[in-house]
């Protein structure tokens, strides 16, 4: 018989207020095995802790249950201060009074009723709880970086820097991300390629660091320090051995009509291309959709043009096997697409254009040479209308609910440079709230007001009327002014939301890093551990997370290689002893149990079985305790009940069902 | 394929050619409307009043008729189907409105919004299909360039009607490709021609209308096409621009009527 010892926490007021304490307590004595119950304020402080460290020392507990929040707040906190007194900490059991109990109800009465159930749970299951003891997995001592943006850069420099290996695993041709494709970046209006580009060569020539580009993730397996993760590297059908660089195939390419997705589509590029002139690696690839000589047989102009040779047509995808022992996430983002917003026209006219579209116009590498010029018809505008949180804030499912946080100052960027710039072009931004926190952020934002003479006008645009003339009539409202505005323009930019990048679904799946409902990836505490995922091993960095501007990317960035470092400089983990166990004589090799596996923990091997004096050579599961996450799906699937979690037996939850239903 | 037809008031009188080449052509396209028996007026516009139970009864009663006839209703007016949708809505998902309904009508099964409202747009693009439409043209529009009217009842709330995009709204145009015709698009083919206001502010709606003619004509319209009797007499009235109803056009595209222009 067990001497269970059982501590109700008030957490403050955030259980007693809900929930009678005492009752709990004085309950619990009446729980068989339990010897000890008492209930404090605070039972995760040091006080706390004392009380129970004397109450095991005291009455010789052999097990306990605190109830008190979230085992995923304060379990290891209890487990530790068990194991202090020398109590196997998978003897301490937490009875969860406040997410599940106090904090979703009201009435005092029935939520008592509820702790005291919980508690009596726990208790029952503690009867059947054995000690365990945590194994050790060796840390392989390389990380990866999933995306080569500036996020993914600032992430994989830093953990270099440390002395460990990385690999930045790239989608498109080249590093950079959409960092590269801005202009200038507020608030102090440098320029973007200029702070990008040395640390894209920082990044390429840092002898830690492995880039991999035009590359996916294609599968990942295994868990914290012992990732193995296959990586698609695509075809480039260009030998980054032999070629220079010269960019001479691109000029003579006679495919130049493909949407050039680096100027995002508002002028084309050739079949065989570099992104953009300060691209890492400086080696095109062959967009083989676009190109003649995979869609005709006939050209191989690159080919014959090429004096390295460096044009292999033949080149296959090819996948390589890396281990890892962290992997971060820097995935970024895309704007949303426009289809649901036919009010403000964009792609009805060419002068609807996006703020993203509008860096391509500004940039001396963009689609006009940095021209500030209307795309239907060249001319330069004389007046612009900016209309700010398009699709974001938005209430209805046309768009998404967050602020975008970038949007308010990048507007006052782009309205800035333009009357900087162009002194005769009247600029207005329709806005609903203007939003500048952040260190100088607000005083640039005045500066585009007061200095710079940009209208600001306190509403949203209802419509945006193309007109006969080819200009476009902004249909809005100031709300201060109270009145309807009808605004010719010339040019209309939409402040468009971002959401994360469509793939971070498919690699949060991978993996099995949580989501939420926008599709950024869920940090493991909202406030106490914004860089890390819920799924040991797995960081994340920069706007896969949440939407943020550069200084906060490369902020976050660096948070996550700290953690990463932290986690590479050991050279052991304890890993979770809360793993499958097969019965030998119950299982009946059906492989079940390995088909819902998702870490392939579990083979099946003969082995020489006694069956109840009976000997005989049997096909049995095993799980391999080092792959196995104690997920438990196993446990659920196997027909003859052999399948059991150690921690978490099916005994140990049976017994808890049945003090719930007692 | 047969549909309950619900017709309205105005198509008896001022709107006669909006009604009868709707079911001429719909013999030609292969699907006939039965018109339903003692229908009421749908009262023209859809009452907003949440204790107001009377004037949503004549749209019940249509909609409960066509489902004791087993099949869909379809409204050619943009009011009609405007008001049978949105009543319709309310007898699905209004449980007050519902059971009050029901109280009044008191049927023998009670009616649930189990009828489907289709618009004759919608008949001819998610039915016949407007590929199939193009085959069964015999004197294609070819040449003529037309601006889609859709004012605002056939389009809002579009949560409900679910009818096509409320900003960027493309069935009048597919359906205007399909006869061999060139849509015109311009930005004002969504707005509100001012509807019941030209009775009381005839100026206010002659603007709306002008602006509305104004744009189309700037982009080259040669006419507008609509599905509603009341745009259709103001943005007459406005006098800028020609305005036929959607079946006018089918009719003449199918050869069953003689272009009289």
């Amino acid at each position: 018989m067990q001497k269970i010892g059982v501590f109700v926490c008030h957490c403050g007021s955030n259980i007693a207020a809900t929930v009678d304490v005492k009752k709990v307590a004085k309950m619990a004595l009446k729980e068989p095995g339990v010897c000890h119950a008492e209930d404090y304020p605070y039972m995760c402080s040091e006080a706390g802790q004392s009380r129970i460290a004397a109450a095991i020392a005291e009455k010789g507990l052999t097990g306990i249950v605190v109830c008190s929040c979230s085992p995923r707040m304060h379990e290891a906190t209890f487990r530790k201060a068990a194991e202090r007194c020398g109590l196997n900490p998978y003897m301490v059991e937490i009875a969860n009074l406040r997410e599940h109990c106090s904090w979703i109800h009201k009435d005092m009465e029935e939520a008592t009723e509820k702790a005291v159930i919980l508690m009596r749970a726990a208790v029952a299951k503690v009867h059947l709880n054995t000690p365990l003891q945590a194994g050790e997995s060796a840390v392989t001592k390389r990380a990866l970086v999933i995306g080569g943006g500036i996020a993914g850069i600032q992430t994989a420099i830093d953990i270099a820097d440390a002395g460990y290996k990385v690999d930045i695993v790239e989608k498109t041709p080249s590093i950079g991300g959409r960092m590269s494709q801005l202009d200038k970046t507020f608030p102090t209006l440098d320029c973007s390629a200029c702070i990008l580009t040395p640390k894209m060569v920082e990044a390429a020539a840092h002898e830690n660091i492995t880039i991999h580009t035009y590359s996916e993730v294609e599968k990942v397996s295994g868990f914290v320090g012992n990732f193995t993760v296959d990586i698609r590297k695509k075809a480039r059908m260009v030998d980054m051995t032999k070629c220079t660089g010269c960019g001479v195939c691109q000029e003579k390419c006679p495919s130049r009509k493909t949407a050039n997705e680096f100027n995002r589509g508002l002028n084309t590029r050739s079949a065989i291309y570099t992104p953009f002139a300060q691209a890492i690696p400086n080696v095109p690839v062959i967009d083989t959709e676009s190109c003649i000589k995979f869609k005709t047989g006939k050209c191989g102009v690159c080919a014959a043009v090429c004096q390295a040779g460096a044009i292999d047509y033949k080149q296959q995808d090819e996948i390589i096997t890396e281990t890892y022992g962290a992997i971060v996430v820097a995935t970024g983002f895309d704007t949303i697409k426009l289809d649901k917003y036919g009010e403000y026209a964009y792609g009805q006219s060419k002068d609807v254009i996006t703020s993203l579209e509008l860096e391509r116009i500004m940039n001396a590498a963009g689609p006009t040479k940095g021209h500030l010029e209307r795309l239907s018809d060249g001319k330069a505008p004389k007046e612009i209308v900016f209309i700010q949180c398009v699709g974001s804030r938005c209430s209805d499912d046309r768009g998404k609910p967050y602020c975008s946080k970038i949007c308010c100052m990048y507007t006052a960027k782009h309205a800035m440079l333009i009357r900087d710039k162009y002194p005769d072009v009247n600029v207005t931004v329709f806005y609903i709230d203007v939003r500048t926190p952040g260190k100088n952020f607000d005083e640039f934002y005045r500066r585009a007001v007061e200095d710079y003479g940009v209208n600001y006008v306190k509403g949203q645009v209802g419509k945006v009327a193309p007109q006969p003339d080819g200009s476009l009539l902004v249909q809005g409202v100031d709300l201060l002014d109270n009145k309807q505005i009808l605004k010719k323009a010339d040019m209309v930019v939409l402040a468009t939301a971002i959401e994360p990048n469509p793939d971070a679904r498919k690699i949060a799946t991978m993996l099995t890093a949580s989501i939420d409902t926008n599709n950024f990836l869920t940090e493991a505490h909202p406030k106490l551990r914004p860089v890390e995922s819920p799924t040991a091993g797995v960081f994340l960095s920069g706007v896969c997370q949440g939407p943020k501007d550069i200084p906060e990317t490369v902020a976050q960035a660096g948070a996550a290689a700290v953690k990463v470092i932290g986690l590479l400089a050991k050279d052991k983990l304890k890993t979770n002893p809360c793993t499958a166990q097969a019965d030998e004589l119950l299982c009946n090799g059906c492989s079940t149990c390995a088909n819902v596996c998702p870490y392939g923990a579990i083979t099946y091997e003969v082995r020489l079985v006694n069956d109840h004096g009976i000997r005989e050579e049997r096909r049995v599961a095993s799980v391999n305790s080092a792959l196995c996450q104690g997920c438990g799906a196993c446990t659920v699937a196997c027909p003859s009940g052999a399948m059991d979690l150690q921690g978490f037996s099916n005994r140990q939850i049976i017994a808890e069902v049945d003090a719930i239903c007692r | 394929m047969n549909y309950s037809y619900y017709p309205g008031c105005t198509l008896r009188n001022k709107a006669k050619d909006l009604d009868r080449w709707a079911r001429e052509c719909a013999e030609v396209l292969g699907f006939h409307l039965d018109e339903l028996n003692d229908w009421q007026c749908c009262g023209g516009v859809y009452p907003l009043g949440s204790d107001e139970i009377a004037s949503k009864l004549p749209s019940v009663r249509a909609l409960n008729d066509a489902k004791e006839h087993g099949q869909d209703l379809v409204a050619v007016c943009s009011a009609c189907y405007h008001v049978l949708k949105r009543v319709n809505n309310d007898m699905a998902n209004v449980p007050d409105i519902q059971t009050r309904a029901n109280n009044y009508m008191a049927l023998d099964e009670p009616y649930k919004g189990e009828t489907k409202v289709l618009h004759y747009l919608e008949v001819l693009r998610d039915r016949v299909g407007f590929d199939e439409l193009k085959k069964k043209v015999v004197k294609p529009l070819s040449g003529r360039k037309i601006g889609a009217y859709y004012g605002c009842l056939l389009l809002r709330p579009s949560g409900i009607l679910a009818f096509d995009d409320p900003e960027d709204p493309t069935i009048l145009e597919d359906f205007i490709r399909a006869l061999g015709a060139e849509p015109v698009i311009y930005p004002y083919r969504n707005e509100c021609c001012g509807g019941y206001v030209s009775l009381k502010e005839p100026e206010l709606a002659g603007s709306l209308c002008d602006r509305i003619a104004d744009s189309a004509k700037g982009f080259e319209a040669e006419c507008l096409v609509t599905a509603c009797p009341l745009c259709k007499y103001n943005l007459s009235k406005s006098g800028k621009l020609p305005v036929v109803y959607f079946t006018e056009l089918l009719a003449e595209a199918l050869g069953i009527k003689e272009d009289d222009k």
